[in-house]
């Protein structure tokens, strides 16, 4: 009997693979519908485009959409190899760090031609998201959605320490006393006697709650230290698609000699060695630090996760003023894909202000155009979060572009250990990242 | 003319066992033609190309192998590699030998043996994942308990000095109980006659481990090492899960970095060729295991 189950399980098996293998091959002759298939990564977000699709479907009979979402890894590994396998989805969200790699291997569609002949407004996102997605001249992607860098604070520790919440709104920060930031970040900083960071007999090697912490550090720094370097007069790259990293800049040396020296000398923040692979947020949510800068798509891990009430606080003022990084998905269309014209409908549905606005409703991310990411401001409004720090920030004169360039991940590799070795304090910054530097330029 | 046909009715017996023999092992065979032999051919031939997976591949020769050579990371994985397997093997040998000894000189309870075992039941990955956790420098359980013991908390995973000892401890404490397990088997193949003699003699505890147990031990021994071994340099799913072969490298084992050439710089051609190294060092390695260990005899005969 037990065996006799266990085959009709197997042979289950069997049959959703072949059906699943079916729907892959979405060309079959007999097939009057056309299934395109839509890859992405986010999984809170699938549910949400799962009601564009609904929609699409409803206005375009004969199309449907099927959805596939994979883990950040596993997603670019199985896109490449099905690039070559010729089984790629027809329409896949698309992630800046890819974009060089994909257009020299021509696996996006260039979508010029049907934006000019639909006559897609470009000006009607946030200005910068299109742009990011175009090189020659030639568009390879519609803007999808966007992030930014805020502070995300522990409203009981800061009121706490006696902070009010308008001093946390107008932080400074510079890389020679660290301005207003540190005095905060010092003064949130407690030990196991309740001493606090700025008090005399605070024991820096039995700290209980730091001042600040971040998710491990990366090559790029989105949410680790990027902006701080950034408002201090760093540049990571000379130009989008540029041939020269700016990793030997002395900005970014001293602002990351003072990100050490607050951890390893001071003790008001979390050092590289304390920082385990869970991120930011599950050190926030276990009330081991006061402030953690992190990025908007991860509002809602926040809200679910953190039992403390919890805020938003814009990014310090730096000597070069306020600077978050500002990155934006599109959507882009497989280049070996059967269908096309129906991939370029959804694409331009996706980044259309309808589909838009049921992202922006849903309060997952911001959608790329003005009016649906007010949608999203609105939709954590009502759950009673105030998320203007990310918002204001979202502007040409306080963001700084994701650097852009060939060979990105080596790159990306070669800077994260560079970064990770200075955070360590396993040498003299500035050699360490000269170091790093030449050796990512010399491989363009 | 009886002689002769007797003769030929041998040779057709031989004939249709032999027959019999291959059918047997023919799934195996076709398993291993075609799940091992020939993606190893074919990792060869792409070795021999420049392929990024998007593109056709480019034949380049030997060029990768000649990079390969003066690829500073390449090297520092190798020598990362060689500390994880010195680590791991004595540790996980003499560790399993012990449970194994005491398990059968002392306690030759059932229970004891299933939970010996029981961390090799669980996969590499939830084993890591667990661990990851549990050794997390701020949240995890291990320096809570340092810590109520007086002891400073520990960086573990996230600390380059400690990262692959704790990576190796992880593998250890999760493959221990199958070399223990092993170890007990073979432990009942030595006739229980020499301990007895043994004892008659004199002999201690420790003299009979060293001079009956070692020694008869050997095939086990060797094949446990050998296959361990082979294993350890294959080290891969704890150390995705737990370090990603950080911080600051130091966990970048060679199938780390084979992943990393392959899936995240898209350059198949020199993965491959990676690859293709460490499987002739393994076959060299393993020989010469095999040599030492004499693990064709037994000093049982």
């Amino acid at each position: 009997m037990k065996e006799y189950l266990m085959g009709k399980r197997h042979l289950t098996g069997v049959l959703a693979t072949a059906t699943a293998l079916t729907t892959l091959g979405s060309s079959f002759a007999w097939a009057e519908d056309v299934t395109l298939n839509y890859a992405m990564w986010d999984a809170n977000q699938a549910p949400v485009y799962r009601q564009c699709a609904d929609k699409f479907e409803a206005e375009n009979p004969g199309i449907k959409i099927n959805i596939k979402q994979d883990s950040w890894d596993n997603y670019w590994t199985t896109l490449s190899t099905s690039f070559v396998a010729g089984t790629a989805p027809d329409v896949f969200v698309n992630h800046l760090s890819r974009f060089p790699e994909f257009l020299a291997n021509g696996v996006m569609d260039d979508l010029t031609d049907r934006i000019a002949a639909d006559k897609v407004e470009m000006k009607a996102y946030l200005p910068g998201l299109a742009e990011s997605w175009n090189k020659d001249d030639r568009q390879y992607g519609l803007p999808k959605d966007w992030d930014t860098i805020a502070l995300i604070y522990n409203k009981k520790m800061v009121a706490d320490a006696g902070i009010s919440e308008e001093e946390l709104k107008n932080l400074t920060w510079n890389p020679k006393d660290g301005g207003s930031l540190e005095k905060i970040v010092a003064r949130l900083s407690v030990d196991q006697n309740g001493k606090r960071g700025d008090e005399t007999g605070f024991d820096k090697s039995k700290v209980s709650v730091y001042g600040w912490a971040t998710n491990t550090v990366d090559g790029y720094g989105q949410t680790q230290w990027s902006f701080l370097a950034v408002s201090d007069g760093f540049k990571p790259i000379d130009k989008p698609w540029g041939k020269q990293y700016g990793y030997d800049s002395p900005a970014l040396a001293e602002t990351l000699t003072w990100i050490r020296d607050l951890a390893l000398k001071k003790g008001f923040a979390l050092s590289q060695e304390q920082t385990g692979r869970l991120n930011a947020t599950a050190i926030f949510a276990a009330g081991k630090a006061a402030i953690v800068p992190d990025g908007s798509w991860n509002i809602s891990s926040y809200r679910d996760t953190s039992k403390a009430e919890f805020g938003f606080a814009p990014l310090p003022q730096g000597p070069d003023g306020r600077r978050s990084m500002f990155n934006g998905l599109s959507d882009s269309i497989w280049s070996g894909s059967q269908h096309k014209d129906e991939a370029w409908k959804w694409v331009k549905y996706l980044g259309g202000s309808e589909c838009q606005t049921i992202v922006g409703k849903s309060g997952v991310v911001f959608p790329a155009r003005p009016e649906a990411a007010k949608a999203a401001e609105e939709a954590h409004k009502a759950k009673g979060l105030d998320v203007s720090a990310f918002v204001q920030l979202a502007t040409p004169e306080t963001t700084f572009p994701f650097p852009i360039s060939d060979r990105a991940s080596e790159i990306s590799a070669i800077l994260t250990t560079a970064i990770e070795n200075v955070l360590l304090g396993k040498g003299d910054p500035a050699t360490i990242l000269k170091e790093a530097n030449d050796q990512a330029n010399g491989m363009l | 003319m009886p002689g002769r046909a007797r003769n030929v009715s041998l040779r057709q017996r031989r004939r249709k066992e032999a027959l019999i023999g291959y059918l047997f092992v023919a799934p195996a065979f076709v398993g291993f033609l075609i799940f091992y032999l020939l993606p190893t051919v074919r990792a060869v031939g792409i070795s021999l190309t420049d392929w990024n997976l998007m593109r056709a591949p480019k034949f380049v020769g030997l060029g990768n192998y000649a990079t390969l050579l003066s690829d500073g990371n390449f090297w520092h994985s190798a020598k990362v590699t060689l500390a994880y397997v010195l680590y791991n093997i004595p540790l996980q040998t003499v560790l399993g030998l012990l449970l194994a000894v005491l398990s059968d000189r002392l306690a030759r309870a059932v229970w004891l043996r299933a939970t010996i075992i029981a961390p090799y039941l669980i996969s590499n990955v939830v084993a890591a994942l667990v661990w990851m956790m549990m050794l997390d420098p701020i949240l995890g359980l291990v320096n809570a308990f340092l810590t109520f013991f007086g002891v400073s908390p520990q960086g573990f995973l996230a600390s380059p000095d400690q990262a692959m000892v704790s990576v190796a401890a992880i593998s250890t404490w999760r493959h221990t109980g199958l070399t223990a397990l092993l170890f007990y088997a073979g432990l009942q193949a030595i006739p229980g006659y020499l301990y007895e003699a043994a004892r008659l003699e004199g002999a201690g505890e420790w003299t009979m481990f060293r001079r009956i147990t070692l020694p008869l031990l050997r095939p086990v021994l060797a094949f446990v090492v050998v296959t361990s071994l082979i294993g350890s340099f294959q080290v891969f799913d704890v150390v995705a899960v737990a370090t990603a072969g950080g911080p600051s490298n130091s966990t970048r084992v060679i199938l780390w970095y084979i992943y990393e050439n392959a899936f995240k710089f898209n350059r198949m051609g020199y993965a491959s060729a990676i690859s293709v190294v460490l499987f002739a060092t393994l076959i060299l390695v393993t020989l010469l295991q095999m040599r030492v260990l004499r693990a064709d005899q037994s000093d049982l005969d």
